[in-house]
């Protein structure tokens, strides 16, 4: 029996990934990594800014993300994201771009500890990344 | 009957019109390609997040407790109306048809006795409506520095309708755009995103259950305001595919009207031609004959 399932990341503008042969996926989920293997029970969460990695017989692939949702549901797994980069195309520039971003937003004052905390775990994400 | 030379003038700046609207003709074809392909690129997130939010708000047992996104205030005595529109003019029927349609609807609005607010998107829209809205218009965003239309504007104009609807300042939102059907026929629509409307969603609720994690309320209340982004962006984009269509088929119909004119005026310049010369030579020979 395969224990394949299929994949598809989709950002606003187009849909980003398409990939049927995935083993497993690690998501970023809003209260810790989540690994989904084949027959994973259907479920709904959303991300918070971290890595994606997906393991698959033609290799394996990470991807940083900052927000989305995860549906898994009949071995479709549906990721919606409004940011995603290909952490094997993002140059240090660009990381060091989004990290001072991020470092700046928690800076201020007046945000919520929720956001709070979204800027932690991005902040975070992006410092194992350097 | 116009001077020769006028006649010439005439036909020469007919003729670098016809040049110019067929340049406008290229260039909105090959947007019109590209704004359809992100049109069509576009659809599957907000499809699928359609779904997602459909089979959670068919998850939820406790409707009272309902976000307000989903539910509504319960109140429906002010409306906030976003209408969307193009930034640039030439674009034939294309602003017209969307100001048609919204102006319909305040109307109804305003004869029920409800309070009226309007956001115009595209300073095409606030044009028209500033003359007999403006004192209803609370806000006026506009695009005009963004080449195409990007989700990071949609979730601007997102935001801001969700702090006002955090602050009670309305209570049932509209959003007025041209639903792009094909290169001649662009459909004005209007639709409700606040709060969201389930029943013209025709596609079957899947049975399954799911698991939620956090819970269904926390997923909901962090998933609604992304929703109205999507939304937004989704009628962002059927609006610039919309906009290069409807501007096309103007523009073809310009570069038409301006050929049969060029046809008609160079008519009328041969027959002035002929006349004049049928004239001279009347002169001159009558003028021989009379001698």
């Amino acid at each position: 029996m395969s224990e394949e399932f299929k994949i598809e990341i989709v950002n606003p503008e187009k849909s980003f990934l398409v990939k049927e042969d995935v083993l497993e996926v690690v998501v970023p989920a809003y209260e810790g990594e989540m690994g989904i293997l084949k027959d994973h029970i259907s479920i709904i969460s959303f991300l918070k800014p971290g890595i994606i990695k997906i393991l698959s017989k033609s290799g394996d692939e990470n991807y940083y993300v900052e927000d989305g949702i995860v549906e898994f549901k009949n071995n479709n797994l549906s990721i919606l994201t409004s940011s995603i980069f290909n952490i094997a195309d993002m140059d240090k520039s660009k990381q060091q771009d989004l990290l001072k971003q991020a470092e700046e937003e928690s800076g201020k004052e007046e945000i919520s500890d929720q956001s709070k905390y979204l800027i932690d775990q991005k902040i975070e994400a992006l410092k194992t990344l350097n | 009957m116009a001077s020769l030379d006028d006649l010439k003038k005439r036909i020469a700046s007919v003729k670098s019109t016809q040049k110019i609207t067929k340049a406008m003709k290229m260039v909105a074809a090959a947007k019109l390609r590209k704004a359809q392909e992100s049109a069509e690129k576009g659809r599957p997130y907000s499809e699928k997040m359609n779904n997602v939010i459909l089979n959670l708000s068919s998850g939820i047992s406790d409707k009272e407790n309902a976000p307000k996104l989903l539910s509504g205030t319960g109140n429906n005595n002010v409306h906030l109306c976003v209408v969307m529109t193009s930034d640039r003019g030439l674009c034939g029927g294309f602003n017209s048809n969307i100001i048609k349609k919204a102006k319909s609807y305040f109307s109804k609005i305003l004869s029920e006795g409800k309070e009226l607010k309007i956001i115009t998107v595209g300073s095409k829209g606030n044009d028209q409506l500033k003359r007999m809205y403006g004192d209803k218009i609370i806000d006026n965003i506009s695009f005009k520095e963004s080449k195409n239309a990007n989700y990071f504007d949609a979730d601007k104009v997102g935001k801001i309708v969700i702090d006002k609807f955090e602050s009670s300042e309305f209570d049932i939102c509209t959003i007025f755009y041209n639903q792009f059907k094909n290169v001649i026929t662009q459909i004005p629509q209007a639709q409700q995103i606040i709060p969201l409307n389930s029943e013209d969603s025709e596609e079957n609720i899947s049975e399954e259950s799911y698991e939620f994690e956090p819970d269904e309320d926390e997923i909901l209340s962090n998933l609604l305001p992304k929703n109205i982004s999507t939304q937004i962006f989704k009628a962002m984009l059927e609006n610039s595919a919309s906009e290069q269509g409807s501007r096309m088929s103007a523009m073809d119909n310009a570069t038409r009207n301006a050929g049969e004119m060029v046809d008609k005026l160079t008519i009328q310049y041969n027959r002035s031609r002929q006349a004049a010369i049928t004239k001279e030579l009347i002169e001159i020979i009558s003028g021989a004959e009379s001698l």
